[in-house]
């Protein structure tokens, strides 16, 4: 059964995840909701790994060697200034797009397992992930016309 | 002589009315009790305050408007003799104080008219602010405002207003912003204290608007005030709450503040929650709500969404939960709980205890989730009032003045900007809309940031009024940002600005305004201004003329002249919308003394501005300020229901350590009002508050071995002040500082960070330490 490679991308990618928020918040410190906002939603993924942990308990994880675009590597260095702030928001947005897409493809395997607890645990991280696409993509919207229109030099 | 209210009411006469000309308003705030029970109308009690040696006689004229010295706007006459400003008296007829008026008011409304006065425009030479004329700094502000328009565009340009300005100088600004030069920077101080207010009611009932009104204090059962001192911020609603409460039948009084104020000491249940923890607190309250029943199925299930959810969200905050997060006892919640669940009549109110701390929006949604639970609102004597602080912040919300688009219309809701855009005659795409209008935090990062580079600040200070005041003082000498800075006063933000505009006071202009209960009154020009000094209407409406803003046709944008214009064409703009003012016109407002928009209360059917076309806002995520898209709101179906909304409590970021192990909070004293521009020129209230203090609890201060009077140095890691130590009042761990003083100013402690939702910087909590000088 391929589920547990599954479950392993994902513990993978939600880990990730965490660090990159993490590394946001670290590196925009001027932007203070920004900072906050990535620290709440770090410890709420760091829920989402919990809440796995029975799952992976069960089905087992393979674990492959980190997917290249997975590499936090690019949030060890979070860059500055207006479109800087954009960008490393964006990079965040598509580490948490594809968790959101890996829960999907867990999810429908949990209702062909009809494993109820794993639906369970899907829908609440499904619900999680969207509120971080949704505070991305506000975040990005407000900033995006300051940041390429009027910031010179 | 005859006076305003003679010739109205002629059945009034001023030796039955209780005057109280000797009283001492600063030993006595609220003044003599009129007390009365339930259902009665509150007594009227008129004051009155004259210049030293001056009678009644003495005055030439009365002339009506109402006091601009905090959100409760009572309706007053001021007086007039020899062209000059010498007193106030409280208007008996009208229905938000029945005559009286605090000290503030009495004292402060009118004596600083004369003195110390901007009366000439200022321009910056070679570092130096000197006198100029009136023709020579516009010209400077249009110059600099066209130049960087051609080379920067409308991004460049930020404006930063107040919340003591009228509602027509406020639709003007508004209208020169959003469809003059086409920025989406526009905000107001009002960002720092009724954001929250604007913000919550948004959420749970789709747009702005206060429920209830002041006669609920007459009738209600229970009152809660939530992190609300009213006692010390509006003095005659305390006034009238302490009728009640002298009076038969008296009202059960619960009371949330972490300090032991006047309000406090008043209560049946003060509970005292540790700064930061209100959520907690509030999640609690609705839990224990929900678990015992005492809630109103029928209502919820016919005017509200989102029950279950709500049920599920505060299911973890058992009442020893609560009590382990807030340090408060289990059974002072019960209790409160108990008050909540089973009095007729409800009435809330909510202020900067809630709004200026941490996840500010979702405590006070919890506030109207608690009157939706058993449907106390529309009803008379249950309601909330999410305050407000300043006594024109509501006209900002309404205008357009501040993060809002004008007639609480929806920036994110096409045909709204349609309606504006076709009103103005302009195109649509002049109107910023590609997101919320910028918040005042934004805007200072902007300018921080150099990308806006032309600031407008008009009747604020923000230079002591905002958090961080180092950071705000390094912005605004900033090279590359041009400030502009319109007041009656010099300020500490006046001193660091470009060119610097003399500005009419109440008084000396004309003009409406709209007080925390919807209640709009119209405020007459009494006296000219001094010198050069100019109405903040004509300063904008020369600006707009100057700048040569013109409509889709090639005709001037703004078309009215004067403040009855600016009422008629905002009229005009807020028709069809919750708050329509277009019934309500300059001759009725003089007819009487206070007229609400949108009736006495509003909801009175249980039908919420909610549906999709008409509602103000789609709303938000409550943790993180996600917004919620156009179609996940219509999906939902909302058609009328109020949204029960809710939040996890999550732990502040700033928290006490060991190397700054108090909670420093700030907050008001009833003797000054903001940056004291009026209050420190009264004598009476200058003296009573002359300078700045930090309060903290008799074991704390016997810990650092501290004596009242004794000075400290009070530090977190933004700055310090030092002053003298008041001992008492506070809980263990949490010492105050009033905010208003612009020398050793309590925001040099404060930190830059807010509100997800309101965008409401964190005033109630900054980590400090503290150490005898």
């Amino acid at each position: 059964m391929h589920l547990a490679t599954y479950l392993g991308l994902l513990h993978t990618s939600l880990r990730t995840l965490a660090e990159a928020f993490r590394e946001v918040a670290k590196g925009h410190g001027e932007e203070p909701d920004v900072q906050r906002t990535c620290e709440v939603l770090a410890a709420r993924i760091d829920g989402q790994v919990s809440k796995l942990a029975p799952i992976v308990e069960r089905y087992g994880e393979h674990r492959e060697p980190e997917p290249e675009r997975l590499h936090t590597a690019e949030f060890d260095q979070t860059r500055s200034g207006g479109v800087g702030l954009l960008r490393d928001l964006q990079d965040l947005y598509a580490l948490s797009s594809f968790t959101d897409i890996t829960w999907t493809v867990v999810g429908q395997a949990a209702q062909g397992l009809r494993d109820k607890e794993l639906m369970d645990v899907v829908s609440s991280c499904e619900q999680d992930t969207a509120r971080q696409l949704a505070w991305l993509k506000t975040r990005i919207k407000q900033s995006a016309p300051q940041a390429l229109i009027a910031a010179r030099g | 002589m005859r006076t305003e209210t003679d010739k109205f009411h002629p059945e009034f006469h001023s030796e039955d009315a209780g005057y109280c000309h000797l009283v001492d308003r600063i030993a006595d705030v609220w003044g003599p009790r009129t007390p009365h029970e339930r259902e009665t109308n509150w007594p009227v009690r008129v004051d009155q305050q004259l210049a030293d040696g001056l009678g009644e006689s003495d005055v030439d004229r009365w002339v009506q408007s109402a006091c601009v010295l905090c959100s409760n706007g009572c309706g007053c006459d001021i007086a007039v003799k020899d062209g000059r400003i010498v007193g106030v008296r409280g208007r008996a007829d009208d229905l938000v104080n029945r005559g009286r008026l605090g000290p503030k008011g009495l004292y402060g409304s009118w004596q600083a008219h004369r003195k110390d006065r901007l009366i000439r425009p200022l321009i910056r030479r070679s570092g130096e602010l000197v006198e100029t004329d009136w023709d020579t700094a516009m010209r400077e502000v249009v110059h600099r405002s066209q130049q960087l328009l051609a080379e920067a565009g409308p991004l460049s340009h930020g404006f930063y207003t107040s919340g003591q300005l009228f509602l027509e100088e406020y639709y003007t600004l508004g209208v020169i912003g959003k469809a003059g030069i086409g920025t989406p920077h526009m905000d107001g101080n009002t960002r720092l204290c009724t954001a929250t207010a604007a913000a919550s009611l948004k959420e749970t009932f789709g747009a702005d608007g206060q429920p209830a009104c002041h006669a609920d204090i007459d009738l209600c059962d229970a009152l809660f005030l939530f992190g609300h001192n009213m006692a010390a911020t509006q003095t005659v609603m305390w006034a009238r709450v302490l009728d009640r409460i002298a009076g038969p039948d008296r009202p059960q009084v619960v009371v949330v503040d972490p300090r032991s104020t006047p309000t406090a000491e008043a209560a049946d249940v003060h509970l005292a929650p540790l700064p930061g923890t209100n959520l907690a607190l509030m999640n609690g309250l609705v839990r224990a709500l929900i678990e015992r029943g005492w809630i109103d199925e029928e209502y919820i299930s016919a005017h509200t969404l989102g029950f279950e959810k709500l049920k599920t969200a505060v299911e973890p905050y058992t009442p020893e939960h609560v009590a382990s997060i807030c340090r408060i006892s289990p059974t002072d919640l019960l209790r409160a709980a108990e008050i909540f669940g089973t009095s007729q009549r409800v009435l809330s109110t909510v202020l900067q205890g809630f709004y200026q701390s941490h996840q500010a929006t979702a405590a006070s949604c919890q506030v109207n989730n608690l009157h939706l639970l058993r449907g106390l609102i529309g009803k008379p004597g249950s309601g909330v009032l999410q305050m407000n602080g300043q006594p024109t912040a509501q006209n900002t919300r309404e205008t357009g003045a501040d993060g809002d688009l004008p007639g609480f219309r929806n920036w994110d809701n096409p045909e709204h900007v349609e309606q504006l855009a076709r009103l103005w005659n302009v195109d649509p795409l002049t109107i910023p809309h590609w997101a919320p209008p910028t918040h005042a935090m934004q805007i200072w990062r902007y300018a921080e940031q150099g990308t806006i580079k032309f600031l407008w600040i008009s009747a604020t200070n923000p230079a002591v009024s905002l958090p961080e005041l180092s950071r705000i003082r390094e912005i605004l000498r900033k090279e590359d940002l041009f400030v502009v800075a319109q007041d009656a006063f010099s300020t500490e933000t006046t001193e660091l600005a470009d060119v610097v505009l003399p500005a009419a006071l109440w008084g000396e202009k004309q003009g409406t305004f709209t007080n925390l209960s919807r209640v709009v009154h119209l405020s007459e020009q009494a006296v000219e201004p001094p010198g050069e000094a100019r109405s903040d209407l004509d300063i904008f409406l020369d600006y707009a003329y100057r700048m040569g803003f013109q409509n889709r046709d090639g005709d001037p944008l703004i078309t009215w002249k004067d403040a009855e214009g600016a009422f008629d064409a905002w009229r005009e703009c807020s028709r069809g919308r919750p708050c329509d003012y277009s019934d309500i016109t300059y001759e009725r407002l003089r007819a009487g003394s206070g007229i609400p928009w949108g009736g006495e209360r509003l909801y009175v059917d249980g039908v919420f501005p909610t549906t999709a076309d008409y509602c103000e806002d789609y709303g938000h995520d409550l943790l993180t300020g996600a917004q919620t898209t156009p179609t996940d709101y219509k999906a939902e179906r909302p058609d009328g229901r109020a949204f029960l909304k809710a939040a996890e409590y999550t732990p502040a970021s700033e928290q006490p350590s060991d190397e700054y192990p108090f909670l420093g909070t700030t907050g008001r004293t009833v003797y000054h009002f903001h940056t004291r521009t009026k209050t420190k020129r009264a004598p009476e209230l200058q003296k009573a508050a002359p300078e700045p203090w930090v309060e903290m609890s008799a074991a704390d201060a016997a810990r650092l071995a501290l004596a009242d009077g004794d000075v400290v140095r009070v530090e977190s890691e933004r700055g310090g002040v030092e002053v003298p130590v008041r001992i008492g009042r506070c809980r263990d761990g949490v010492v105050f500082l009033p905010f208003h003083y612009g020398f050793q100013a309590a925001n040099e402690l404060t930190p830059t960070e807010w509100d997800p939702v309101s965008k409401q910087p964190l005033f109630k909590i900054s980590a400090v330490r503290i150490r005898k000088v």
